[in-house]
């Protein structure tokens, strides 16, 4: 680029990046860059946050009279598992880790790509091919077995399009596999001189035990939905008890992937938190290594844990309590990280970026979420809520309060690295504030609705619970807004935002020394980690320095 | 991501390639030890629950064939290595002789694979509406011992006098085997696809003691098949063979 004369006299040549590498639908379609790859999963994901979003909404206007303002019983069932359908398999599981981690994981550990840049190139077209699937059941009579596909209602009675679903999540389940294994191998053998496993990112950390779920527990969903395909396509009896099967082993075999998927979805969350914490407390993290090990343990006792979804089944008490034992143990590695973050922040030097909002919204969500697992993971009290909205708001307060909160919150921390571009600040300050405010209102009548009695997955309710649900109803709408404005601000900053600069905020991690955007190779040359993680005083190369005083985070509307 | 002669441009090293790509293909084996763990579960329940049912079905596999297929399997195993060695040290032509050599094994393995689903569909055997246990020992095919049809008919109307259900429990097994088999043989077919770019790839010379990393990473593949299959070989055809 340097030899070619300027074309334009008196303007700056933008310097190349990932971005302006190369122009054309192909040079997208066909790219083997992470960065691009990321972008496209941004693009995909969003696309079914929306048709998931889309049956959310319907499901709450229909909710807003006890006998059901919109839709027919059958069509609620379809509403409520299309819901489920699109946002855990299509938005949620691929959420962080494909968008996120694909674009973050090479540049924080300091390689040139992921270890397999074609295989991760094929995991976007796995999700697209599994995705198009997907779309084909719910537009061609939909699905309506529940998300959880529980035999043998989705094997045999469902007269609705059970069969594309199943073999749609099976390809899908695919692309989450091969993105795992590319992370876990990345993480492995691509990192950069000097950073050794101690000096990762947390976020790197999360990704890493997110992978183990994906390469581990995948595979075990992808069997099972195939059992029930070729069970409804050819009439077996798997888990058909009418011809010998089991359906009991169906739920343990769904569970033991859908149980840790909960934690596919929070734990990059996690790392997000993690990353946001120190850089707006401007403090190094507190208790590196118990954050790092806690991922893993979630990873490995998530997977001890899922009959806690068959309480009521009628398995044996003895597993019964072991389950119950086991969930409660996962509540130690969770508490964990939130004192860790809480530690993080005191005598902190904090600023209220809407990244921060977004993260202490999680640290409180997430503790609201995991405190009423635990009541769900106790014997005698799960069978007074279990299958009712107390159960829905749980889990909405981890994957929406969780999840979502940290995806939307990462998505503003490196959105300035991802465009180049810094975002208005005070516009994403409200929006950070309207999401809380909006989730609470949406998901905290349900834990009352659900305590007081009203079943999950019903399209009527008695009189009694209506106030509730109408508030509920009503809170979506500012949830709603608290999408939508993100998403307009961040897509009018593409164009419109102030340069970012390498390190608007700043942050201490090995992404935010190269450009914003950064090249396609990532790093002009291979840089060299001779510092350790998270550390705001001895980093004269980004002007910190212990008693300096503390640069403040750059903002698109200063 | 372009690449300078065998290195792609995300390495540093020909070695950091070789061992990215193994470790990949290790941690694929993983996800396919779980992904069959799955069935193997599935046919554990069924199996303690439906005994009688799971001894019958495995008793009508051909157990000459299903011996010989192993040893068919074993002998690939070997070719594979000996492929993977001759990469090691050099030894170009060798590559070829032994990919091609595991290919024909291969090829034999499904070959005989379809000589036995043949005879199960026969035999009506197939899960489905014309499914029935008592069809081959009441109707003898050409080539059929006598006396060992007279014991499978014996064994077929003492389970029925049992369990009236035999013929449904009976389809979980072949639906079990045809599954567990089935999925067996894709991977054998995908493995001899991949067969088939290596022993283009040995033609043009591809592989070095220096670069040698597919033809290692396929020979992984390759055995984790075959190991499958030495789990499978006794689960469906040897549980009922003591009497």
């Amino acid at each position: 680029m340097s030899d070619t004369p300027n074309p334009l006299p008196g303007r700056q040549m933008p310097h190349e990046d990932y971005l302006n590498a190369s122009y054309g639908i192909r040079s997208w379609l066909l790219t083997t860059d992470h960065k691009r790859i990321a972008l496209l999963y941004l693009g995909s994901v969003t696309f079914f946050f929306f048709i998931g979003g889309i049956f959310a909404t319907l499901i709450r206007i229909h909710l807003l009279t006890p006998s059901g303002a919109l839709v027919t019983p059958e069509t609620y069932n379809k509403l409520f598992t299309m819901h489920g359908v699109a946002m855990i398999f299509f938005f949620l599981i691929p959420s962080i880790p494909a968008v996120l981690g694909n674009f973050l994981l090479p540049l924080m550990i300091g390689a040139k790509d992921l270890a397999f840049p074609r295989i991760n190139l094929l995991s976007w077209y796995l999700y697209i091919i599994g995705g198009c699937f997907a779309l084909y059941s719910f537009s061609t009579g939909g699905l309506d077995t529940g998300w959880t596909f529980y035999t043998p209602l989705s094997s045999v009675y469902s007269n609705s399009a059970v069969t594309p679903a199943v073999i749609g999540i099976f390809i899908n389940g695919f692309s989450s596999i091969l993105t795992g294994l590319n992370f876990i191998v990345t993480i492995h053998t691509m990192r950069a001189p000097g950073m050794t496993w101690f000096r990762l990112p947390l976020f790197a950390w999360a990704q890493y035990a997110t992978s183990i779920i994906f390469i581990l527990g995948t595979p075990v969903i992808a069997i099972t939905l195939l059992l029930v395909g070729l069970e409804r396509m050819f009439h077996l009896g798997f888990f058909n008890p009418a011809m010998g099967g089991d359906p009991i082993l169906f739920q343990h075999l769904f569970w033991f992937y859908s149980h840790p998927a909960v934690y596919i979805m929070v734990l990059p969350a996690m790392g997000v938190i993690s990353e946001i914490i120190p850089t707006f407390a401007r403090r190094s993290i507190f208790g590196y290594s118990f954050i790092a090990g806690s991922s893993i343990a979630i990873a490995v006792i998530g997977f001890l844990v899922w009959a806690h979804h068959m309480f009521v089944t009628g398995e044996s008490t003895y597993a019964a309590l072991t389950f119950s034992f086991l969930s409660y143990l996962v509540a130690i590695p969770s508490a964990v990280k939130v004192f860790n973050w809480t530690s993080t922040l005191y005598k902190g030097s904090i600023s209220w970026d809407a990244p921060m909002l977004y993260a202490l919204g999680f640290i409180g969500l997430f503790t609201i979420g995991g405190l009423t697992g635990l009541f769900l993971a106790c014997l005698g009290l799960d069978i007074h809520i279990h299958d009712t909205y107390f159960v829905v708001a749980h889990f909405h307060y981890i994957m929406v309060g969780g999840a979502v909160m940290g995806y939307v919150g990462g998505l503003h921390y490196w959105w300035p690295k991802i465009t180049g571009k810094l975002y208005p600040e005070a516009l994403s300050r409200i929006a950070a504030i309207t999401l809380f405010v909006g989730f609470n209102l949406t998901f905290f009548p349900q834990f009352i609705l659900g305590y007081l009695g009203m079943p999950r997955r019903y399209h009527s309710y008695p009189p009694e619970f209506q106030v509730l649900n109408v508030l509920s109803t009503a809170g979506a709408s500012i949830l709603a807004l608290g999408y939508l404005l993100p998403m307009a601000y961040l897509t009018w900053s593409m164009r419109y935002g102030k340069v970012a600069g390498q390190n608007p905020w700043p942050a201490t991690g090995l992404e935010w020394k190269t450009d914003s955007p950064p090249p396609t190779e990532n790093f002009h040359v291979t840089p060299e980690v001779t510092w350790e993680p998270y550390d705001f005083k001895n980093r004269p190369d980004l002007g910190l320095a212990a008693g300096a005083p503390l640069p403040a985070p750059a903002h698109g509307d200063d | 991501m372009h690449r300078t002669g065998d290195l792609y441009g995300q390495f540093q090293t020909l070695e950091q390639q070789k061992e990215t790509a193994a470790l990949g293909m290790w941690i694929f084996l993983v996800t396919e030890v779980l992904f069959f763990g799955g069935l193997f579960l599935t046919y554990t329940i069924n199996r303690s629950a439906y005994s009688t049912a799971f001894g019958i079905g495995s008793n009508t596999l051909d157990i000459k064939l299903g011996a010989g297929n192993t040893v068919v399997l074993i002998m690939s195993s070997l070719t594979m290595a000996m492929a993977v060695w001759s990469a090691q040290v050099g030894k170009k032509k060798l590559v070829g002789v032994f990919l091609i050599a595991t290919l024909g094994l291969g090829t034999v393995f499904l070959g005989v694979k379809g000589v036995e689903y043949k005879q199960k569909f026969d035999h009506h055997l197939i899960p489905g509406r014309n499914f029935d246990m008592k069809y081959h020992p009441t109707h003898p095919m050409p080539g059929d011992d006598p006396k060992e049809l007279a014991l499978e008919k014996k064994e077929v109307e003492e389970a029925f006098a049992h369990d009236p259900d035999i013929n449904a429990h009976g389809q979980l097994y072949f639906s079990l085997y045809f599954g567990m088999t089935g999925l067996h043989a894709l991977h054998m077919i995908i493995g001899a696809g991949l067969l088939v770019w290596l022993i283009k790839g040995s033609f043009a010379g591809r592989f070095t003691p220096q670069y040698n990393t597919p033809v290692e990473v396929v020979g992984l593949y390759w055995h984790f098949v075959d190991i499958v299959w030495i789990f499978l070989f006794p689960l469906l055809y040897l549980i009922d063979r003591h009497r």
